[in-house]
């Protein structure tokens, strides 16, 4: 039998009282929803469709019909905004998977192991944290481009991705590694697999969950980057794929507003919710930067009032 | 006497020691990360799967006849598959160490590297000025914001900072030249300068080049003063309740200069860190931007040589990129290294 002594169950599942946090956690689960139902609900129940081409219906401005407008081939921004969303989503998740696994390994793997192993492993990180990670992600994704869909996509920027989160994970393993519960099971005698898998990586949940999702958040900006400039997949729609398709017609000179702002705001959308959480948890972190709460300084202020007899 | 000279002295000289073994072994860091990066630009397209050289040279019979050049050029950077890899390699050092990155496609025949130094001064002067203008607006304004935490000041700042820093880039450059370019026309939206302009160091020049670079500079400075100010604001936040920062402020002395003097001196570490660390980041972030605003750097260059299939430019801008990024590095590391002597001790 296995001891457990993670210090794990207070943390992972209730949700941060934080409101920043959950602000930005409920804006997240929206666009999930809207990835995940979004597309059946527009195309079946709406009847509109993201690929259907009504050229003489093209560049219409927001209207009844078209609640978003059109495209300059008539397609509706709406539903193109819906179904897109999915794709962006899937490109972000799956990158964030990957970029976070690589970095929990070789961040936590190199901190606690120490010695020649972290060594190298650190000097990985910093060199692949040197190397400036757009123009090789552009690269990478112009030689491959056609070969695979949104996977390879997600795939590229995963793997270009991680040396941030590594060096983080590594520093928290550093301060966790002397504690009290890794030397139990140090003591035990548990491999230091064991140790990495059981002990360490579940008690860093919450540091890990939240670079997953400034992960996703990351990887969503840079396949809407790579898209913009026709690298992706631009024929399967996305956020960023539909403002390829808006450059492209310059619907920027022709005042097509309408075309290129809506995937624009759902990605800064994204990013404003991801933005939350990280000052939410900076904040979970360090209390000093909270600001205190209403009532906490309706009564700093009342006994600031107070003459010094009464407060005694 | 003498004793308390050397006790003096010893700190002083280990430190300076201390300096000249960190600069060697940043040094050595860095030079190792350039020659990752060479043989990565040498790996990369070998790596590929399939034949990317027999497939440009297809496509590009297909759109005009080629000459010897080109495919020589194409074989160049693809590597002639007869060769061994090994000999290959050597070749191609030899070729980055006299900047021979052959012809360029989108370009012909212009070699790569003429292509290259065309564009290199736009993108250094833009992104230097506006790098180092937002990393010291956005400090400032941390400091301020932190220093009173809780003031006007940081309750209207601060949410802004987020909200910019929370959008991506070039699409705040696309509203830019929606709203200030094409809507209200009060700056232009493409290129360095107007066309019908000499180059020279006349007034109508000079003052076409900064209307040109006000929307790109604007793009890159909102976004990167806001991620310094937050950074700094949250260390100055820890950094004003330290013992030595109340000490300063039981004394007596001015809030202001507690504030810069005493607080700011030491949470501002962290930043130069990030600065130096970020580089690749800003030149990253910079190239769609020059991409949206048309502007002739670096980033357009890359832009149009993706939009071109120009393998060849696309390689040698990726190791300039790469290159002008580390030898960034190194400078800020050791600036750092001069100011923080806990950063000379190792880890850092």
């Amino acid at each position: 039998m296995r001891l457990k002594v993670a210090p794990r169950l207070n943390v992972a599942p209730r949700l941060p009282e934080n409101r920043k946090v959950r602000a930005g956690i409920a804006i997240l689960v929206l666009f999930a929803l809207f990835a995940l139902a979004g597309p059946f609900l527009v195309e079946d129940v709406f009847g509109l469709s993201a690929t259907a081409i009504h050229t003489a219906d093209g560049m219409q401005p927001p209207s009844g019909e078209h609640l978003l407008g059109t495209t300059a081939t008539g397609e509706d921004v709406l539903a193109q905004l819906v179904v897109g969303s999915r794709v962006s989503l899937l490109v972000g998740l799956v990158a964030a998977v990957i970029s976070t696994t690589l970095s929990v390994l070789v961040g936590v793997a190199g901190g606690y192991l120490g010695g020649t192993a972290d060594a190298l492993l650190t000097a990985g990180t910093n060199v692949a944290l040197v190397i400036p990670s757009l123009p090789l992600l552009i690269i990478v994704a112009s030689y491959v481009k056609g070969r695979g869909g949104w996977l390879t996509v997600a795939l590229i920027i995963g793997l270009t991705s991680w040396p941030w989160g590594a060096r983080g994970k590594r520093a928290q393993t550093l301060s966790l590694r002397r504690r009290d519960f890794v030397t139990a099971a140090e003591m035990t005698g548990e491999s230091r697999w064991w140790i990495i898998t059981r002990e360490l990586i579940p008690s860093m949940a919450p540091l890990i969950s939240a670079s997953f999702l400034s992960a996703v958040v990351l990887s969503m900006f840079a396949d809407a980057g790579l898209s913009f400039i026709g690298l992706g997949n631009i024929n399967l729609t996305s956020w960023g794929s539909m403002l390829y398709w808006a450059q492209n017609a310059s619907a920027l000179a022709r005042g097509a507003w309408w075309w290129f702002i809506p995937p624009g705001a759902c990605i800064a959308l994204v990013g404003i919710a991801a933005g939350l959480i990280n000052f939410g948890i900076d904040e979970i972190a360090n209390p000093r930067l909270r600001k205190p709460s209403r009532a906490v300084r309706r009564r700093a202020a009342a006994a600031a009032l107070r003459t010094p007899e009464e407060a005694r | 006497m003498a004793a308390d000279e050397r006790v003096k002295d010893r700190p002083g000289r280990r430190v300076r020691l201390g300096a000249a073994r960190y600069f060697v072994q940043r040094l050595g860091f860095y030079l190792a990360a350039a020659w990752i990066a060479v043989t990565l630009n040498f790996l990369l397209p070998r790596l590929m799967p399939g034949d990317p050289a027999s497939a440009l040279i297809a496509q590009m019979q297909g759109r005009s006849a080629l000459s010897g050049e080109q495919i020589a050029s194409i074989y160049r950077l693809f590597g002639d598959p007869g060769e061994p890899l090994w000999s290959q390699y050597v070749t191609y050092l030899g070729q980055v160490a006299h900047l021979d990155f052959g012809l360029s496609v989108a370009f012909f025949p212009t070699p790569v590297w003429e292509v290259i130094s065309a564009g290199l001064p736009w993108t250094i002067g833009l992104v230097g000025i506006t790098a180092v203008l937002s990393f010291v607006i956005g400090t400032a304004g941390g400091i301020m914001a932190g220093g009173r935490a809780g003031s006007r000041t940081d309750s209207v700042a601060t949410p802004g900072a987020m909200f910019l820093n929370a959008l991506p880039t070039f699409w705040i450059a696309l509203l830019f030249v929606l709203v200030f370019g094409f809507q209200l026309a009060w700056l232009p939206t493409g290129g360095a300068y107007d066309g019908d302009l000499t180059p020279g160091f006349s007034a109508a020049f000079i003052g076409s080049v900064i209307s040109h670079a006000a929307l790109p500079a604007l793009t890159i400075a909102l976004g990167w003063s806001a991620t310094w100010f937050i950074g700094m604001r949250n260390m100055m936040i820890t950094t004003v309740s330290e013992d030595y920062v109340l000490l300063a402020r039981a004394k007596g002395l001015g809030r202001t200069r507690v504030m810069f003097r005493y607080a700011a001196r030491n949470a501002i570490l962290p930043s130069v860190a990030g600065f130096a660390i970020n580089i690749g980041n800003v030149v990253g972030g910079q190239l769609l931007v020059e991409a949206v605003f048309a502007y002739p750097g670096v980033g357009y260059l890359l832009y149009q040589s993706v939009a071109s299939v120009d393998y060849p430019l696309m390689q040698a801008l990726f190791l300039m990129v790469s290159l002008s990024v580390l030898a960034a590095n190194f400078l800020a590391d050791s600036v750092y290294g001069l100011i923080d002597p806990r950063a000379r001790e190792g880890r850092a």
